[in-house]
């Protein structure tokens, strides 16, 4: 608890000073109805034992959404049941299926209008990274992109079973979470994530100058870059720059080392 | 059923058209599986209205586009145009095989609208226009359908490239064999699947303006009307009643439709570009994910049209197996429907609960066979890929004997005489089964309309011709009767697995190798199968190569979309979410 400010752990200390010290008579009837928590405690147990799913389907992942929620697999017992159709009225957002990329700027705006707090299951392959249909020129290659997720959900579909999983995963990080850290107590937390735009591609407003120089540079070197599609519409488009980055390096070298290993094995 | 559907052939040599249309008609095309003719673009239209009108091929099927750029087979070594338009053709009257009408354009050619002949080229030909750039002469709305307004290029050419694209053929060297594969992530310098025209400046980038439909109703300017204004109401694509990511654009008058146009595309994930890069084999588990609540007959549907081009025997056991997890999975599928027209009417959660009761142990005994509950991917080219494990049987046959008919019983016992059901769903969404037919509906809608157009009865594939089941038809065409048809097949399908699981045979389920190294011989084929949706047909096209030329999915949802807006208008918006949840959509298989 290194982060709390040190006249909140006294105004801690000093509320529970009565209880920890008998100085508050319960009276005897009422003795095995009392219950002493955390503030946190108590806080986190009522937001995750009724945490609204929002009702949004994307794909095929959102039909064994639904079967989680229907009988055999009763979401209920986890109070989750109520799947709100309303962003205003819902905690979760599962991300359910394949993420396009003219479905994903209703996708962030549906995230903004969400109230804090919020959180993002990403279900499915898909939504966490494209999936088989990462190489698809509509499929936005996981919703990570553009919106934070906080549970990732693997599968294609992911099971019920896997969806119950991922959920409790999510209800142990809200329990993990205090009041006095979260961000949406903190002064200016709630961010609005841009909206992406519809060009000739999706873009991304938080990328726009990193796209204009790419672009502009591509016909400055009279579209050198156009490697890609001659002759056709997609000609002179930018692809920018194919300089690996030391983390790609790193992954390559890791897929080498690995599949070496495997041959050596 | 009719007498008249039973007859499963097509007269396809004494059309006449060589005599009749001798100008138009450029040639024939010996290699697709079906009677095919090369018509001359400027009289395409005549010839569809000779076929419509004189031979009775009331149906227009399938209507895609083929790119030959570089096309490296022998057949096509003298053609020169590039683009290549197919039209197939079907009688709903007689039954029977396909016409095919290939219409040659070269690259930037304008043809003439099929949707004066047969209204359900709408949405086909806009398609065709998006992924392909053929412009429609005469179409009544020609805008981009599966991309947006603004979208760089036509991607299903051969020369359109993606931000990820690494090569033409999988699997991709890359991976195969070094494994020394990098992230497609890190070669953008935005990490990102997306691609821009050198030059282009997003600050000054505007966004096209957003499309609005046109009143479809009579006008009444008779003065006896209160003059009112007419506004725009968007639903859609996140809205809970749209099953899925779909939009309707309405225009609405107080609360009656005066137009509804459908937007789609939100769930557009290329099915088709990446197919021609898979093998033939890797599409069986992407055809999965077409149709999501119905993966078992996409996988035969698709079996079935790479079987009819390279010519592959399916063993006796494989097709009592295919016929069993089709009937099962149309089972699931019309419950599921039945289900959430309920929910669409407001009776939410409880009828749709109970109608996916079943689905649970129907979806048991496919991860039994598959290891998947839902994305089976069980059969293959000759087969399926495995045999039933121990105990399949008996539990299969437990549902098919007690389990379903009892469920089914109960539903309709509980439903269909509701009062509640009858007041929405009669006289509510009615089209004439004419006007469903010329705007290419298909499935338990035209059914519904009185029509007993089966392709399981009228064109019999796999083994259907051996089992005793009827076509329940119902005459009025309205929201209750496509409720109500729904559950008669359902029951049919019973009547059919009790049949087929009494009478499978012992024996190998798979001739052959199962595909895994196939190459198709060079040729075109178009086959088609009863899906539980309606039609849902594949349209390949093969260079001899490993991999498809041309992979085209037909799907029934997409093409039903066709009549909900004639449909909708004007009914009430409430009515506009039941009409589409009685059409029975899939946004897989809409957007592919």
């Amino acid at each position: 608890m290194a982060s709390l400010p040190p006249n909140f752990q006294q105004l801690k200390q000093d509320q529970l000073q009565p209880f920890l010290h008998d100085e508050i008579s319960v009276p005897d009837e009422l003795e095995a109805n009392v219950l002493i928590t955390t503030v946190d405690k108590i806080y986190n147990w009522s937001r995750r034992s009724s945490m609204w799913p929002l009702l949004f389907g994307l794909a095929c992942c959102a039909i064994e959404m639904i079967a989680t929620a229907a009988s055999r697999y009763d979401l209920a017992r986890f109070g989750m049941e109520v799947m709100r159709p309303s962003p205003r009225q819902s905690d979760l957002m599962i991300v359910s299926g394949t993420v396009t990329k003219k479905m994903v700027p209703a996708i962030v705006r549906i995230y903004n209008q969400m109230a804090e707090p919020r959180y993002v299951l990403s279900m499915g392959a898909c939504a966490t990274g494209g999936g088989p249909f990462k190489e698809g020129y509509n499929v936005v290659s996981g919703i990570d992109k553009y919106i934070p997720v906080d549970v990732y959900v693997p599968g294609c579909p992911p099971t019920p079973e896997a969806l119950i999983y991922g959920l409790l995963k999510m209800h142990e990080k809200v329990d993990r979470q205090s009041v006095v850290s979260v961000p949406w107590y903190q002064k200016d937390s709630s961010q609005f994530v841009p909206v992406p735009r519809l060009g000739p591609d999706v873009f991304d407003p938080r990328q726009v100058e990193l796209i204009k120089d790419t672009t502009l540079k591509a016909a400055a070197n009279g579209a050198a870059a156009a490697s890609n599609g001659a002759g056709g519409d997609a000609a002179g488009e930018a692809r920018g720059p194919v300089e690996l980055s030391a983390k790609a390096i790193a992954r390559m070298d890791e897929a080498k080392r690995r599949w070496r290993a495997k041959q050596g094995g | 059923m009719t007498e008249a559907t039973a007859v499963a052939e097509a007269p396809a040599n004494d059309l006449g058209l060589e005599q009749d249309l001798a100008d138009a008609v450029l040639g024939t095309w010996a290699e697709d599986t079906e009677p095919a003719f090369v018509i001359a673009p400027d009289r395409i239209l005549d010839v569809l209205t000779r076929l419509r009108d004189a031979s009775g091929y009331d149906f227009l099927s399938n209507l895609t586009c083929v790119d030959y750029q570089g096309y490296g087979g022998k057949l096509r070594a003298d053609i020169d145009d590039r683009l290549e338009i197919v039209y197939n053709l079907y009688s709903t009257s007689r039954g029977g095989g396909s016409i095919a009408l290939h219409v040659r354009v070269p690259e930037d050619d304008t043809i003439p609208s099929a949707t004066s002949v047969y209204p359900g080229a709408n949405l086909q030909e806009r398609e065709v226009y998006d992924l392909y750039g053929v412009k429609f002469d005469g179409h009544p709305n020609l805008r981009r359908i599966l991309l947006w307004d603004g979208f760089n290029g036509h991607p299903m050419r051969k020369d359109w490239h993606e931000a990820y694209y690494e090569e033409d053929a999988k699997p991709f060297r890359s991976r195969h064999p070094q494994g020394e594969y990098a992230f497609q992530e890190d070669k953008l310098p935005w990490a990102k699947n997306t691609t821009y025209p050198a030059g282009w400046d997003p600050d000054s980038w505007e966004q096209a303006v957003a499309y609005v439909p046109v009143s479809q109703a009579p006008q009444h300017d008779d003065g006896a009307h209160l003059d009112t204004e007419s506004i725009v109401v968007n639903l859609g694509p996140h809205h809970p009643s749209t099953h899925g990511v779909f939009r309707m654009l309405t225009r609405v008058e107080g609360e009656t439709i005066l137009a509804l146009e459908p937007e789609m595309g939100y769930l557009h994930r290329n099915h088709e570009k990446i197919g021609e890069r898979n093998t033939w084999l890797m599409n069986m588990p992407f055809t999965d994910r077409l149709d999501y609540l119905n993966s078992m007959s996409n996988n035969w549907s698709y079996a079935l049209a790479v079987e009819k081009l390279a010519g592959i025997e399916v063993p006796e056991r494989a097709e009592y197996l295919r016929v069993i997890m089709a009937e099962f999975t149309r089972i699931v599928n019309h419950t599921w429907s039945i289900g959430f027209i309920l929910n669409d009417l407001g009776a939410l959660q409880t009828p749709a609960l109970y109608a996916i009761e079943e689905r649970e142990m129907i979806l048991d005994l496919f991860e039994a066979v598959s290891g998947a509950r839902m994305m089976c991917n069980y059969m293959r080219f000759g087969g399926v890929v495995r045999d039933l494990p121990e105990g399949w049987h008996g539990q299969a046959a437990y549902l098919a004997n007690e389990r379903l008919p009892r469920a089914l019983d109960e539903l309709d016992r509980m439903l269909t005489e509701n009062e509640i059901l009858r007041a929405r769903g009669r006289g509510v969404g009615y089209l004439s089964v004419e006007d469903l037919i010329s705007l290419s509906v298909s499935g338990p809608m035209i059914r519904a309309g009185g029509l007993a157009y089966d392709i399981r009865k009228a064109e019999p594939y796999g083994i259907y011709d051996r089992f005793d089941f009827d076509i329940p038809t119902l005459p009025n065409s309205d929201i209750y009767d496509r409720y109500y048809i729904r559950m008669l097949e359902a029951k049919e399908s019973v009547r059919i697995l009790q049949q087929a699981l009494r009478d499978m045979p012992e024996g190998e389920t798979l001739g052959g190798r199962g595909g895994y190294t196939l190459r198709a011989p060079e040729g075109q084929v178009y086959s088609r199968i009863e899906a539980p949706k309606g039609e849902l047909g594949f349209y390949l096209a093969s260079d001899g190569k490993t991999q498809p030329w041309r992979y085209h999915v037909r799907s029934p949802s997409y093409i039903n979309l066709n009549a909900l807006g004639p449909m909708s208008v004007g009914y009430k918006v409430a009515d506009a979410i039941v009409i589409l949840g009685a059409i029975d959509i899939v946004l897989g298989e809409v957007d592919r």
